[in-house]
C-alpha cells in the first residue's frame, strides 16, 4: 500500500509496510501512482501524452523510472505488501499483566469551571474528592508489583487540578524515590496544571522531580478566556501566563509542554500557536476538543477544513522557523522516522486498560483517564487488582486488524487503530472508529512527514 | 526523472528484534485526548 501526496512544494510517497518515504519529482509521482496497475507500455504512452513539451521526458527515462520502481520493490522499499496481521496481538500477549503507567486522579476537583472540560470539570460526573495518601501509595505498589521486568514506570498526577492536592503529590513522589532502588524500578513523572496555584515551591519541586510537566494554555487571551474561567467567570490568562513563564525558565532543559485546546470558537489555531511563540514557549500542543456532538464547542464539519488548512499553514510556519534558526516543537509533528516505534507497536493499538490505567481518588482503576466515571469500565482497584476480566479483555484485544474501517488506511501504523475512548464516545464501542478524528490525524501524519523529508533534504541538498 | 528514498525505520526488519514494551504509553503524556504512536522513542536497546 502506497499513500501519495503533494504538500509544501513537494511530491510524497509513502510505503506504508515498509515506512519507507520518497520525496519525488512530478512524473516520477504520476509513475508511481500508475506503477500497479497499468502495464510498462501504457505508462509510457500515457506519460508522453501528459508531458508532450518537457525534453526530459522521454520513453527512455519513463523506462528508466520504471527500473527504478523496480528495483525499490525488490528492496522491500516500495508497494510492499502487509504481513503483519499475525503479530498484530503479539505484544500484549507478550506483556500480558504487565502495567507500567499510571495516571493517578491527585484531585477530582478543580479551582477552574472551564464548559468544555471532558472531565466536567474535574468531577468525572461524579463527587469532589482528592486522592489520600494512602491510595496513591497503594496505587503505586500496585504499578510495581504488575510491572514485571519493565524498569521505566511512568505515573501522571492528573485531575481536575492535582495542585489541589499537592501535598500528597509531594509525599508520591517521596514515596516513589524511596523504593526505586531496592524494586529496581524508575519513575517519570508527569504533572498537568491549569497554573492557578504554580509557585516557587511548585516549580522548585516540579523542576526537580517531574520528568515533563503540562501546561494548559489555550494561546490568545481571548481564547483562553473563554472557557478557561474561575467560579466568579473570571478569566485566568493574567493570572498564569506569567507564573508559567517563569516555570518554563526555571526549567531548563527538561519536557514541558505549553497544551491547548481549540473549538468550535477557534478553530483558527494557529494563531494561538504564534500567541505562545511570543510569550516565549517552545514546546507546544494543541488539541481539538473532546466533547459531545451536540455541544456548542463542538467542531463542525465546516470547522475541519479551517482546521485542515491550519495544520498545513503551521507545517510551513515550523520550516520557515526551523531554517530561521528558531526551531519551535509541536506535539502532534514529533516524528522519528529514523528511531520510531517497532511494528509490535505500531499494530498492537493503544496500551489502555492493559499497560496504561487511571486511578481515581478511591483507587477505582479504569482502562484510561478518559473513561473514569464510565461505570461499566471499572476494571477493579489498586487494592483488588484488576476483577473485570471482560473489559479488560475487550481491550487486550484492540488492534489495528480489529477494526476493518483502518484496514485499507494509509495512516493505519502510524495511529495504531486510533483512541479508544474516542472510538467509544463516537461510536458505542471501544473497537469503532472516530472518523472526524482520523481526519484531522491524517493530516497531521502527512505535514509531520512532509517536515521531516524537508529537513533532511535540507541536509543533503 | 528523480526519486529520492529519506532514510527510515525498516518496519519489517523491526519484527525481528522489536516488541520489548518498554516504550511509552500511547497519549501518556502530552495530549492525552488522541491516540498516535508515531511520535513515541523506541527505547528497545537490543534493536537499536
Amino acid at each position: 500500500m502506497i499513500h501519495s501526496y503533494k504538500l509544501g512544494g513537494m511530491n510524497i510517497v509513502l510505503d506504508i509496510c515498509s515506512g519507507s518515504v520518497h520525496v519525488v519529482d512530478e512524473v516520477a509521482f504520476d509513475i508511481i501512482n500508475m506503477y500497479e496497475n497499468a502495464e510498462r507500455q501504457d505508462i509510457v504512452k500515457e506519460i508522453l501524452s501528459k508531458y508532450p513539451d518537457d525534453p526530459e521526458v522521454t520513453a527512455e527515462s519513463i523506462e528508466e523510472c520504471c527500473d527504478q520502481i523496480e528495483e525499490l520493490k525488490s528492496a522491500g522499499k516500495l508497494f510492499a505488501p502487509d504481513t503483519f496481521r499475525p503479530i498484530a496481538g503479539e505484544l500484549k500477549k507478550r506483556t500480558s499483566g504487565v502495567v507500567k503507567a499510571l495516571c493517578l486522579h491527585i484531585a477530582h476537583t478543580c479551582n477552574l469551571n472551564c464548559s468544555y472540560c471532558f472531565a466536567s470539570q474535574g468531577k468525572y460526573h461524579g463527587d469532589r474528592a482528592v486522592m489520600s495518601f494512602e491510595v496513591g501509595k497503594r496505587a503505586l505498589d500496585f504499578l510495581v508489583e504488575n510491572s514485571g521486568t519493565r524498569r521505566n514506570l511512568e505515573v501522571d498526577f492528573f485531575g481536575g487540578e492535582p495542585l489541589m492536592n499537592f501535598g500528597v503529590v509531594k509525599q508520591l513522589v517521596e514515596y516513589a524515590r524511596s523504593i526505586e532502588k531496592e524494586k529496581g524500578k524508575n519513575f517519570r513523572f508527569t504533572l498537568t496544571t491549569n497554573g492557578i496555584l504554580v509557585d516557587d515551591d511548585v516549580i522548585e519541586f516540579s523542576n526537580r522531580e517531574m520528568s515533563n510537566v503540562v501546561l494548559s494554555l489555550d494561546g490568545r487571551k481571548e481564547v483562553h478566556d473563554r472557557f478557561r474561567v474561575d467560579y466568579q467567570g473570571r478569566g485566568s490568562w493574567e493570572q498564569i501566563v506569567p507564573k508559567f513563564q517563569k516555570f518554563v525558565k526555571a526549567r531548563g532543559n527538561k519536557n514541558y509542554y505549553m497544551r491547548g485546546t481549540f473549538t468550535h470558537n477557534n478553530p483558527d489555531f494557529l494563531e494561538d500557536i504564534k500567541t505562545m511563540l511570543d510569550l516565549g514557549f517552545t514546546e507546544l500542543s494543541m488539541e481539538p476538543v473532546v466533547c459531545a456532538e451536540d455541544d456548542p464547542s463542538a467542531l463542525t464539519n465546516e470547522d475541519k477544513g479551517i482546521v485542515m488548512e491550519q495544520y498545513e499553514k503551521l507545517a510551513e510556519l515550523m520550516l520557515q522557523k526551523y531554517r530561521e534558526g528558531e526551531p519551535f516543537t509541536f506535539y502532534h509533528y514529533m516524528i522519528d522516522l529514523k528511531g520510531g516505534p517497532c511494528i509490535y507497536k505500531r499494530v498492537s493499538g493503544c496500551g489502555s486498560g492493559t499497560e496504561y490505567m487511571a486511578v481515581t481518588p478511591w483507587g477505582d482503576l479504569y482502562p484510561c483517564h478518559q473513561f473514569v466515571g464510565e461505570e461499566k469500565f471499572r476494571l477493579g482497584s489498586v487494592f483488588e487488582g484488576v476483577t473485570n476480566i471482560e473489559i479488560q479483555d475487550e481491550f487486550m484485544s484492540c488492534n489495528v486488524y480489529t477494526r476493518p474501517e483502518c484496514q485499507d488506511c494509509w495512516a493505519k501504523l502510524y495511529c495504531s487503530g486510533g483512541c479508544a475512548a474516542n472510538a467509544y464516545h463516537a461510536t458505542g464501542s471501544v473497537k469503532g472508529v472516530y472518523s472526524y478524528g482520523c481526519d484531522l490525524f491524517k493530516k497531521r501524519m502527512e505535514c509531520a512527514i512532509m517536515l521531516e523529508a524537508a529537513k533532511t533534504l535540507d541536509g543533503v541538498n | 526523472m528523480k526519486i529520492q528514498t529519506i532514510e527510515t525505520k525498516n518496519l519489517c526488519e523491526s519484527a525481528k528484534n522489536g516488541g520489548c514494551g518498554e516504550c511509552q504509553t500511547s497519549c501518556q503524556s502530552a495530549c492525552k485526548t488522541s491516540c498516535g504512536i508515531a511520535n513515541q522513542q523506541c527505547e528497545n536497546k537490543v534493536e537499536e
